[in-house]
């Protein structure tokens, strides 16, 4: 029988969330720090450093890692320079920026429809992508730029089409999931069309540009990846602190005062075009967007999402895959997304594994 | 029915509905200040869009909700989030959210980017986790809480709000009797002490009966009676609204009054 607990004095009166302290700057200013947060956020910088000097190193003409900050400074040996600046340095920095951008935009996409296979991989966006890049490859034939803004303005596209259809007083995770992998179904008929339509140098140069890749990536598409980030990631960030609420429902975080329709609609473009700016320079490459939320969410072990924990995720998991990609049956460079799928998915399967055992997912 | 322009939160010439369904029309509706109002009324009457109305998160087709002589969807988000707090029928707990970080999200209005965690925010976590009996839970996870101890937990948050105005949809659903006796005594607390003006949406009639300062009885979108429940509570409104018989005796316990089915089976009828 329970029984009302009058208020009673308590020792202490401890009420910061667990695992946090405060840094306070006087009275005004005063931060939230989880020391574990902060962990999970230096391992993963730490591994993407070492990803991105790894993969400046080796290769088939090797550059010892004693030379390798001479040569990121031009400075070294001229081949060593030429390796580095000209192949290996911008190549490692596209992964490092699609996979943050893929990471970001994932916990957004898993935020907003309250999902967690509320990823673009799944909700139709990237099939979108693939079909506009795949039009443009087959119908107009154009170059790399053409290629990605084909990518760009079918993503955007399919998004729009698919919140569209999804809303109703707002959108609901399952119908977002559900009108996505519909739209993606359709997209997938239509791609498959044009490719039997298609001789068969285009097919096969589209079904390349399918897997995603970062071979032959340069420094143009460093600096789109990297604008994109430093663009859209702040918006994300600053909304992202506002869809933590909505993951507590609609009717709660409007009452706690959180403009629900805005973010939404803001958060939804934001990070649509985020991944639109990835696929564009990278191809669709899967399972970060899906995986990288969900570990650095178990990882931090925060409730809810969090949404540098995923980009930083995003970034060391691509960097990588890349790695392996390079090395593993060097010299044949596989496809990025052949690697990202096969360690994304067979991490995310075990840690639903062992939580299902726990008898907590 | 007047509108007396010095209650904090009202509604005029409400028009409620989703989408094209009508629920309310021409709504006049006050809440007293610092008052325990109940809302009650059959299955599907409009008295949980009435409250969502009233807390913002229902936009009304028509008419306005007055907030301290303002329309309400004139102030900012975060402004009304400081005034009134709302409790609604269903709220996600977030995968492995802790319980503290739970009720502490309740502070969202009153912080900003470089004041995340204030002294103010500390102190009123610890009171509104200690007056609703949920301190010694502060470092668990909520998924692991009873259902009587996670709607603590919610109101918890709500209450870290700070808001004058408490808005409750529906308390008590889902739990069992010691449970809800539990939360209406907390109310009831909440509003003899606090200071608080309440309002609940509730489904069992003896318990608004015997809480309420303020009845609002509603059928089929309309107020049909409003006021004390010992003055406005009949046998006739009761059949009336709920197309029940009923007798009404006073309630043992607080002499409020209590609802009693006639028994059909026996009567023949």
């Amino acid at each position: 029988m329970s029984t009302l607990t009058p208020p009673r004095p308590r020792t202490g009166g401890r009420s910061t969330p667990r695992g946090s302290f405060v840094l306070r700057l006087g009275e005004r200013y005063s931060l939230l720090v989880r020391p574990r947060t902060l962990l999970v956020a230096l391992v993963l910088l730490v591994v993407s450093a070492a990803a991105l000097v790894v993969s400046v190193s080796v290769g088939d003409y090797e550059i010892p890692l004693a030379a390798v900050p001479a040569a990121i400074a031009g400075v070294g040996e001229r081949l060593d320079v030429f390796f580095v600046q000209g192949v290996r340095l911008p190549r490692a920095l596209t992964a490092l920026g699609v996979g943050a951008a893929l990471g970001l935009a994932g916990a957004v996409f898993q935020s907003l429809s309250r999902n967690a296979l509320g990823s673009p991989d799944i909700i139709g966006f990237t099939s979108g992508a693939a079909t506009g890049a795949v039009a443009v490859i087959l119908l107009v034939g154009g170059g790399r730029l053409m290629v990605s803004l084909g990518a760009v303005a079918g993503g955007l596209l399919t998004a729009g089409v698919v919140y569209l259809l999804a809303m109703k007083n707002g959108v609901h995770g399952y119908r977002l999931v559900l009108v996505g992998i519909g739209i993606s179904a359709m997209l997938t008929a239509v791609r498959d069309y044009l490719l039997t339509r298609a001789d068969l140098t285009d097919a096969m140069g589209a079904q390349i540009w399918m897997i995603g890749s970062l071979n032959a990536r340069g420094w143009p598409e460093v600096v789109a990846v990297g604008v994109s980030l430093a663009l859209l990631g702040p918006v994300l960030l600053y909304l992202g602190a506002r869809l933590r609420f909505m993951e507590l429902g609609d009717d709660t975080a409007r009452a706690l005062g959180v403009d629900t329709q805005a973010v939404q609609v803001g958060a939804l473009a934001a990070a649509s075009a985020l991944t639109g700016a990835a696929i564009a320079v990278s191809g669709p490459i899967g399972f970060v967007a899906l995986a990288a939320p969900q570990l650095a969410r178990r990882l931090t072990r925060t409730g809810g999402t969090t949404f540098v924990g995923a980009a930083l995720m995003g970034a060391a998991l691509l960097a990588v895959a890349d790695l392996v990609a390079l090395r593993a049956l060097a010299p044949t460079q596989l496809p990025v997304g052949v690697v990202t799928a096969v360690i994304g998915g067979s991490y995310l399967i075990w840690l639903l594994y062992t939580e299902w055992r726990r008898g907590r997912a | 029915m007047t509108v007396h322009r010095t209650d904090r939160l009202s509604g005029q010439e409400l028009t409620l509905a989703y989408e094209q369904r009508v629920i309310s029309r021409d709504l006049a509706v006050a809440i007293p200040d610092n008052s325990f109002t109940v809302i009650v009324g059959p299955n599907a009457c409009g008295k949980s869009t009435l409250l969502r109305a009233l807390s913002r998160t229902l936009k009304p087709a028509g008419g306005r909700v007055l907030l301290d002589g303002q329309v309400i969807s004139s102030y900012p988000a975060k402004e009304v989030a400081r005034r009134l707090g709302l409790l609604p029928q269903t709220s996600i707990a977030p995968d492995g959210i802790g319980v503290a970080d739970l009720v502490a999200r309740g502070r969202f209005p009153h912080q900003g980017f470089l004041r995340q965690w204030s002294r103010d925010d500390e102190r009123v976590v610890a009171e509104a986790m200690e007056s609703t009996g949920v301190a010694e839970l502060a470092d668990r996870s909520v998924d692991e809480l009873s259902g009587g101890q996670r709607q603590r937990v919610w109101l918890a948050m709500v209450l870290a709000q700070q808001t004058p105005l408490l808005l409750l949809d529906e308390p008590t659903t889902y739990l069992d009797i010691a449970h809800q006796m539990d939360m209406l005594d907390l109310c009831a607390q909440l509003h003899d002490r606090g200071g608080h003006t309440l309002v609940a949406v509730l489904h069992d009639l003896n318990h608004a009966c015997r809480y309420a300062s303020h009845l609002i009885v509603m059928k089929e979108g309309a107020i049909v009676a409003e006021g004390e429940p010992a003055e406005i509570v009949t046998a006739e409104l009761v059949e009336h609204v709920f197309g029940l018989p009923v007798r009404i005796i006073p309630d043992p316990e607080t002499h409020t009054p209590l609802i009693v089915p006639v028994d059909r089976r026996r009567t023949g009828s």
